[in-house]
């Protein structure tokens, strides 16, 4: 008997990404929610080193980190593969999973969340930084060419959140004329059907975020 | 068959992260022609193959680049997975073994520059996070030989390029590393026993000379 469970937060871009890649591979799980201010003792036991969500413990073991639970379940079920077989291929896509996730996630942060510091610079940064992903993406319709894969998961983030946090804040640096390859590849991405089952319903994770950023409604 | 395997490494000597690709390469007994960068004056190659970062480490493969030490690391482990495996066959041991790495990535580096770069009250707070931070270290080593268990692995390769600058770190920093790390200098010796970290981890004396004269360049008094 396989025992799966998530601890994660229903608005993260980070825990969905573990649920789409469980239910993309068919495997059943328990999702346990997290309160991110009041954490709970076994998130705290699995999770001792970063405290963070989301977690994946599988058969009382714990993996952490999104990207490397998601290498994790694809390595453990081995249906509907994420990453491609070619280690070249691979190598490729976890280059782009680390930019995404080193540079332009930071680079969000700054751009549109921070209140201090130089927000036009921050601003510019995160333009560039767009700007590379752009040049990537006009290659395909979608990271994993006619499939939902690894990198296009990873993506989410800006596919999905991004375009909704900029509009809470009234800050836009993501915008489909200056960014075309990207809302191109991100339409595709967000009418997949499946995609679309399992994201975090927009009206309900508006409110959520607002309060998150002290933005009143 | 692959006879058609040409392997170039575009690294700088003194780096920890180009070190555990030459110590991968060298496991898995792979011929390579290793080119030093002027970082100062990097080359056309070099901008070509990492125009995103432009940094080393680059490992040029028949023409194609692969970058970033973690990701190189792995994609030698996969290509030559022929001889001496550094990242384990199951998948739980492998989803631990690059937590770790990621670790080591996210806060060794930093953690060291922080000691020989500061003086005063933030060399010591630099110094004792970095002691605190060995400590995590030496706990999931545990009675290990090795991080990865019997064999050297992934971790170690991750981790073993940094003990080059404890000389650096003792140094600047007035304090012995063994006094409150023993396993950890332990664990190094072990690994500086196998030939492939030997003959990459550079003389700690020659970096620390080159410590000090990049020190004189930026300025840092």
């Amino acid at each position: 008997m396989q025992e799966i469970k998530v601890y994660g937060v229903w608005g993260s871009p980070f825990s969905r990404r573990v649920e789409i890649a469980l239910k993309m591979k068919g495997v059943e799980y328990e999702f346990i929610e997290e309160d991110l201010e009041n954490k709970s003792d076994e998130l705290l036991m699995y999770n001792p080193v970063h405290k963070k969500i989301p977690v994946l413990v599988h058969n009382g073991k714990p993996v952490v980190e999104s990207s490397l639970i998601m290498e994790y379940i694809d390595e453990t079920w081995k249906q509907n593969a994420l990453l491609p077989t070619d280690p070249y291929d691979r190598a490729q896509v976890r280059f782009w999973a680390k930019f995404i996730d080193d540079k332009i996630m930071a680079s969000v942060g700054a751009a549109l969340l921070s209140k201090g510091g130089d927000i036009s610079k921050a601003k510019e940064e995160m333009q560039e930084l767009l700007t590379v992903l752009e040049s990537e993406i006009t290659k395909n319709k979608l990271f994993g060419g006619d499939k939902v894969s690894f990198l296009d998961i990873i993506g989410l983030f800006v596919a999905y959140w991004v375009p909704i946090v900029q509009d809470i804040l009234g800050n836009h640096v993501l915008t489909r004329d200056k960014f075309p390859g990207i809302y191109e590849w991100a339409d595709v991405l967000l009418d997949d059907a499946f995609i679309k089952k399992n994201l975090p319903d927009k009206d309900k994770l508006i409110p959520i975020l607002r309060s998150r950023f002290g933005v009143k409604p | 068959m692959a006879n058609n395997n040409e392997v170039i490494l575009l690294d700088f000597w003194p780096s920890s992260f180009g070190m555990r690709v030459r110590i991968a390469l060298h496991e898995k007994g792979v011929e390579f022609e290793y080119r030093d960068e002027d970082l100062r004056n990097k080359s056309e190659l070099l901008v070509k193959m990492n125009p995103i970062h432009k940094k080393i480490p680059v490992l040029v493969h028949n023409n194609k680049p692969v970058c970033e030490s973690s990701i190189i690391v792995q994609y030698i482990d996969e290509v030559w997975s022929d001889k001496s495996p550094l990242l384990p066959s199951d998948p739980y041991q492998r989803a631990h073994a690059r937590f770790w790495a990621d670790f080591i990535d996210k806060k060794t580096y930093d953690g060291t520059k922080k000691i020989w770069t500061s003086k005063g009250e933030d060399q010591v707070v630099a110094k004792k996070e970095f002691i605190e931070h060995l400590k995590v270290l030496e706990e999931q080593l545990g009675d290990k030989p090795y991080f990865g268990g019997d064999t050297f692995g992934y971790v170690d390769v991750s981790l073993i390029p940094f003990y080059s600058w404890f000389y650096i770190l003792e140094t600047e920093g007035n304090f012995k590393i063994e006094e409150s790390n023993t396993k950890i200098i332990e664990w190094a010796k072990r690994c500086m026993q196998r030939e492939s970290v030997a003959k990459t981890l550079p003389d700690q004396k020659k970096l620390y000379e080159f410590v000090q004269e990049y020190k004189k360049k930026l300025g840092v008094e």
